[in-house]
């Protein structure tokens, strides 16, 4: 850092960055808060349902109504799988655009990304009906593919924007050397990208882990993740906000904590091994 | 590389066969709604288990919406993914019609066909075939406070006109305690708002189509229907009507909002349930009419049929068999009391003195016999449905026809420029289906 | 003989996202076009064959055709201005040195685990609704009116929840890319008695160029794709106000299940986002170069 701030200074700051960040976080807070309490309570105003019993009785329902463990694991099968799955890919495609670009990158770039234009409804029955005939409907494997190329294109534009921030005088220097490509991969790029790696890998566990049409129609019990799960708490005919927030906290809380865990890697950022 | 995989595959599903044929399990796939009819079905499996050793019930729980679409691409691309789908009457004659079902005709004796409510056999019926047989079965009617009616010196009549809710609304309303004389369904949808509207509709002598399958939203009933409509509630409906649904609705009522709401019968249950600050205080009567023969309920059953195509039909059957058997009424009432057996199929449920007391049990079935789904209106019209029209285009019609409605509440639109809008995109859509040449 | 060596090396390493991505897009995109010719409803399995331009005809021609492309500028316009600006103030307060930055840092990123359909539900019930919500509350307690906000300002309420699911992916991306700031440069500015805005005009706007070049164009492409906070919300109403090109394809797919009908719309929104990433591209595109 620059300089020692003064302790003013960072009171401010921290007075202002924890404002803005729970008023970000309220929705979510008061979905928790809501999941604590019965139906009839949760509907009631702010002040009375704070003041109202908490009880676990949601999350006891949605225990035995669910199998909560089946569809954890399958989310996690199907985002994790695919995010390591397109970053395999990805990660070699986005160096060489950000290192030997030639003259069609950038619309190669663009064309990339257009393959995610296309509407999803539109494309359902030809999907549906190719799931079908390859006996992919309902199992993760095909899931696993389907989320690779979707977020295929936006692994690789995450990773060209990280690798490009990369200075290219550190990839001669190393040349110069006579480092062989292989090692300069290993040893010169891959410490300096992981950062950029890292964060492209928890965006898109999260982009997969929410996704929510492909999951919904192509999976219909074995392999169906937990967007299945909220869908089956979220308007019944009757009220459901607490139940429907206790399925949510159940949905969120395991990317919260993995992105918890995650956010020590993003916060070095690239800085982290490079330019020093 | 993919013929490893392949193979591989191919062995698991070889292997999980050879597992299953030494268990003599079938397992069948179930796709249901969430509703909570559904969810108590689940937790008395024990019983199916105990009567079926051999079947087992993967079930797939999904809001409406979802699992709608989901049921419906699956049937028509003959995806094979479930073996019962529970579908509403607004499905079964367009999928009777198509072929997709299997017919149930022939369930087993203690099924008792003849004990189905007529009404709600009768919009399950192809053909003179049963397609689909009903879980539970749904009217709408007026749920109402009756200590606001007593303090504003009024009676409800069992039987109410619309001049009677008009009065009763404007007598409830206090504005200043948040107190709004009457709520109503105001979400643009087919199922949403349109479901209250085309109900309401009827009474007032309006139709979708005439015989010929002209759009009719250029006529006075419709004009009629939606001026009255406006009119409650821009004066005693509460803000935000625009975007209500049925549980939007739910909830006000719940909160003492509302001095009445006219919706499905088994939001009965809920109003007078321990989540409600007005259980004790509530009273139902029959939705309204204009004195012409036809009053402004609907007609709904959510049922369970089967895919034609399917592998596992003999087990697909005895499930829907044991599930909407009388038996099944008489396990819930064993387990739970009476008050949460799902309503609304059966007459000998009716005639059962215990279940007589419920409180809005005999509101429910009166007002499930007002309806007629094969002559919903006052006029001879070609199509069948109360709050629908049993043609693959409606919902889509119908969801547009709501956006044009719902902007009239919110006052973006007057009552005359949704209505000429209303025709104008049916009439393109029914010519589109060709349905007018 | 190195740069040619790794042009070669280069383009192996690019094929494998090419080739795939190449057969997941003209797969669906000639199945597409070619359904769109069809009368194809999949609750009329009995009536087929041609349609011509009948699909496109009426798609192009529906009445609200032309309201829901502006719709769908309007609420991927909003959408990115709220986000980008907000994302870059966040990722400057958030780069700053505070006690408590990780938990704080994570409350920010939260919104985008949380499913849109539930997002959606408690926005519209907990907060906006007029009576029983959060907002109508505080305005009571103001002794405000309070205001109906899917009702009267539907879209705007749409941008609302919509940046609140998306803010954090700007946030994050921008930070990260704040990181890289060279600060020896920015103590040498510092030093030469520049100003904070000047400094964040002539140094930190021109560093995150890229980043918010990248910010744009996939929250767009995902953005354009908005179905379910509409469904859930205003189901496209009131009218059309809320009623975008991506819906309507949904309507026709979804509730008219006339697939030779949705297919056209799909292909009309695949042009129609093709025009818009293009002009994207002219505007900001050589940002990416840098």
């Amino acid at each position: 850092m620059a300089r020692k701030p003064t302790t003013a200074a960072k009171t401010t700051v921290t007075l202002l960055a924890w404002g803005i960040g729970l008023l970000i976080f309220f929705p979510i807070l008061w979905t928790v808060l809501m999941s604590f309490h019965s139906e009839g309570d949760a509907i009631k105003s702010p002040w009375d349902m704070l003041t109202s019993v908490w009880s676990f009785e949601s999350y006891a329902e949605v225990q035995t109504r669910s199998n909560y463990a089946l569809h954890f694991f399958n989310s996690v099968v199907i985002s994790v799988g695919s995010t390591l799955l397109a970053l395999a890919i990805a990660i070699p495609a986005a160096w060489a655009m950000a290192f030997v670009p030639g003259r069609r990158t950038k619309d190669l770039l663009m064309w990339m990304l257009s393959t995610k234009m296309m509407p999803a409804v539109g494309v359902l029955i030809p999907m549906y009906l190719g799931f079908k005939n390859m006996g992919l409907l309902d199992s993760r494997l095909g899931l696993v593919a389907v989320m690779t190329l979707i977020n295929l294109p936006i692994v690789v534009w995450m990773l060209y924007t990280y690798f490009k921030e990369i200075p290219g005088e550190i990839l001669e220097a190393a040349r110069m050397d006579g480092a062989s490509l292989r090692s300069e991969i290993i040893y010169v790029l891959t410490p300096m990208a992981l950062p950029g790696i890292a964060s492209t890998l928890l965006l898109n566990v999260i982009l997969a882990w929410n996704e929510a049409f492909w999951t919904l129609q192509l999976t219909t019990h074995d392999a169906a993740p937990l967007t299945q799960f909220i869908a089956s708490y979220s308007s019944p005919e009757g009220l459901f906000y607490a139940k429907l927030s206790a399925a949510s906290t159940m949905a969120i809380a395991p990317i919260l904590i993995l992105g918890w865990f995650s956010q020590k890697q993003l916060v070095r950022g690239l800085t982290f091994g490079a330019v020093k | 590389m993919t013929m490893t995989l392949r193979a591989l595959l191919g062995a698991t599903a070889a292997l999980a066969l050879t597992g299953m044929a030494m268990a003599e399990t079938t397992e069948i796939t179930v796709a249901t709604v969430n509703n909570g009819d559904m969810i108590r079905m689940q937790g008395l499996m024990d019983d199916f288990y105990a009567k079926n050793p051999d079947i087992h019930v993967n079930w797939v729980t999904l809001e409406e919406n979802v699992l709608r679409q989901k049921v419906t691409t699956d049937i028509a691309t003959k995806g094979g993914q479930f073996d019962v789908l529970t579908i509403g009457t607004y499905e079964v004659p367009i999928w009777g019609k198509q072929g997709w079902l299997v017919s149930l005709d022939d369930l087993p004796e203690d099924y008792n066909k003849a004990d189905l409510l007529p009404a709600i056999a009768g919009g399950l019926t192809v053909d003179g075939h049963l397609y689909a047989s009903p879980f539970y079965g749904e009217s709408s009617m007026v749920m109402y406070r009756k200590d606001l009616m007593d303090a504003a010196g009024l009676t409800m009549p069992d039987a109410p006109t619309w001049t009677d809710i008009e009065k009763a609304a404007a007598a409830m309303t206090d504005k200043s305690k948040e107190q709004y004389g009457i709520c109503l369904r105001g979400k643009a949808g087919w199922g949403e708002n349109m479901a209250f509207l085309t109900a309401m509709s009827n009474s007032f002598g309006a139709k979708w189509f005439d015989m010929d399958w002209k759009p009719q939203f250029d006529q006075k009933p419709w004009a009629d229907t939606l001026a009255f409509y406006l009119h409650l509630m821009n004066d005693y409906g509460p803000p935000g009507a625009s975007n209500n649904g049925f549980n939007e609705n739910l909830a006000l009522m719940q909160q003492g909002h509302c001095g009445m709401w006219i919706d499905a019968t088994v939001a009965a249950s809920f109003v007078t349930g321990k989540d409600s600050t007005v259980a004790d205080k509530m009273a139902f009567a029959l939705a309204p009419d204009n004195g012409l023969g036809k009053r402004g309920n609907w007609l709904w059953a959510w049922s369970l049929a089967i895919p034609a195509g399917t592998q596992k039909e003999a087990a697909a059957k005895a499930f829907v068999n044991w599930a909407t058997n009388p038996a099944y009424l008489e396990l819930v009432a064993s387990k739970e009391g009476w008050a949460n057996v799902p309503p609304g199929t059966r007459t000998s449920l009716y005639a059962n003195p215990e279940y007589a007391k419920v409180p809005f049990a005999k509101m429910t079935l009166d007002s499930i016999n007002a309806a007629d789904p094969t002559h919903p209106t006052v006029d001879e019209v070609p199509y069948v449905g109360v709050q629908f029209v049993a043609i693959p285009e409606f919902a889509g019609i119908a969801t547009e026809v709501g956006q044009q409605f719902s902007a009239a509440l919110a006052g973006t639109t007057t009552a005359a420029d949704a209505l000429a809008a209303a025709q104008e995109l049916t009439t393109t859509e029914m010519t589109k289906a060709g349905y007018i040449k | 003989m190195a740069t040619q060596h790794s042009r070669m090396a280069a383009r192996l390493m690019v094929a494998p996202s090419v080739g795939l991505l190449f057969v997941w897009m003209i797969v669906p995109l000639v199945t597409t076009i070619y359904f769109s010719f069809l009368i194809y409803n999949q609750l009329y399995p009995d009536r087929q064959g041609w349609a011509g331009f009948d699909n496109y005809y009426y798609f192009l021609t529906d009445r609200s055709f032309m309201e829901a492309i502006w719709n769908s500028i309007v609420l991927v316009g909003g959408v990115l201005i709220v986000t980008v600006i907000g994302g870059i103030l966040l990722a400057l307060l958030l780069n700053m040195p505070f006690w408590g930055q990780g938990i704080v840092r994570i409350m920010v990123i939260a919104p985008f685990f949380v499913m849109p359909t539930v997002s959606a539900l408690v926005w519209k019930n907990m907060f906006m609704n007029p009576v029983n919500g959060m907002f109508a509350h505080i305005a009571k307690g103001l002794g405000l009116e309070p205001f109906d906000f899917l009702g009267h300002a539907p879209m705007a309420s749409i941008i609302g929840i919509v940046s609140w699911e998306w803010l954090p992916f700007a946030t994050l991306i921008l930070l990260t890319a704040l990181q890289s700031l060279d600060s020896e440069q920015q103590e040498a500015a510092e030093m030469d008695g520049a100003g904070r805005l000047s400094r964040f005009i002539y140094l930190t706007l021109p560093h995150l160029t890229r980043a918010i070049t990248v910010v744009i164009l996939i929250q767009t492409i995902f953005l354009l794709s908005i179905y379910a906070e509409i469904a859930v919300t205003t189901n496209g109403g009131p009218g059309t106000a809320t009623t975008t090109i991506t819906y309507q394809v949904a309507l026709q797919s979804l509730y008219d299940n006339d697939v030779g009908g949705a297919s056209a719309g799909g292909i009309v929104a695949v042009i129609l986002a093709n025009i818009v990433a293009v002009f994207v591209m002219r505007m900001i595109g050589k940002n990416l170069d840098a």
